[in-house]
């Protein structure tokens, strides 16, 4: 991908927008193929309901082209479709009364978190061997497709379902949609540092939900 | 076999730093001087990667054709303007 210019965008993705702006139908069709469940992901990260987030993504589209003139593919292109369609999601998740402030929410998020595994799971400050395991973790010793069961899946949904709004941002992008970390930062305006600690708390505890659920331990109280 | 400097329980802290190649050498060297010592640490970070991996193949959402086609509608209606 050779940048051209002085923007970042490949040949064929300038080519696109090239076309695009001539009101080329197939360049959009394409487009869409390329990034538009990407778009839609996004957009259900802040607005869950499904036909909320696709008006949405189409509003998203409705930008992207009205803005084609200006854009000057200093961003990636991904990374400028996104973007539209957080700050449009964003702010329908506002209007749809999930109406705390999302700097807030981050603030919030960030501060009160207990620890990674729960204190009881290490040895005491008295022990030879003070905060190593005391209950050790178990190896998950499933084959590949029990672990890729709809089950085990389901309970990974489960768990980023109940994940806190912020970090549940994250991991879905991160995770689910395999964003890189500065992408994520700049569609959810997070600085690094704040991205990595959402995405710590956010996988830590879905490995927790696996665990318990691959590995049930009768003697200890689940958290 | 001496006493690693880093703990389990601040090995579980970090163990994000260190998947996202985010901490400093010296930092990584206790880490994974940690690791080749503690069974239960590597378990531990082996479930981390097994979340991810596994986190991974949820994405199945894709656009419906009802979606697909309101945002040619969508496009035609700008093309005409």
């Amino acid at each position: 991908m050779g940048s051209v210019g002085g923007t970042v965008l490949s040949v064929s993705e300038l080519e696109l927008l090239v076309a695009l702006r001539r009101g080329d139908e197939q360049a959009f069709i394409t487009l869409v193929e390329i990034h538009g469940a990407s778009m839609l992901r996004l957009a259900r990260v802040y607005v869950r309901d499904r036909a909320v987030a696709e008006e949405v993504v189409q509003e998203a589209w409705l930008g992207v082209l009205g803005g084609l003139e200006r854009f000057e593919g200093r961003s990636s292109l991904r990374t400028w479709l996104l973007s539209i369609v957080a700050n449009l999601a964003r702010t329908r998740a506002v209007r749809e009364a999930r109406s705390i402030p999302f700097s807030a929410l981050a603030g919030a998020e960030l501060e009160v978190e207990g620890p990674s595994v729960p204190p009881e799971r290490f040895r005491g400050p008295q022990d030879r061997w003070a905060g190593h395991w005391a209950t050790p973790p178990e190896p998950w010793s499933r084959p590949e497709h029990e672990l890729l069961s709809a089950e085990t899946r389901a309970q990974i949904m489960i768990a980023i379902d109940a994940l806190p709004e912020r970090q549940r941002q994250v991991i879905t992008l991160r995770d689910v949609e395999g964003c890189s970390a500065a992408e994520v930062c700049n569609v959810l305006e997070l600085s690094e540092t704040n991205q990595r600690v959402l995405l710590h708390r956010a996988r830590t505890r879905v490995r927790q939900a696996l665990d318990d659920y691959l590995t049930p331990r009768e003697h200890q109280q689940s958290r | 076999m001496s006493v690693p400097e880093l703990t389990c329980k601040e090995l579980v802290e970090v163990v994000t730093d260190y998947l996202e190649g985010r901490m400093p050498a010296e930092q990584r060297l206790l880490f994974e001087e940690h690791l080749a010592f503690c069974d239960w640490c590597q378990s531990y970070l082996e479930q981390m990667q097994a979340t991810i991996r596994l986190t991974g193949t949820l994405r199945e959402d894709d656009l419906t054709p009802e979606a697909r086609d309101g945002l040619l509608g969508v496009f035609r209606d700008w093309r005409r303007r």
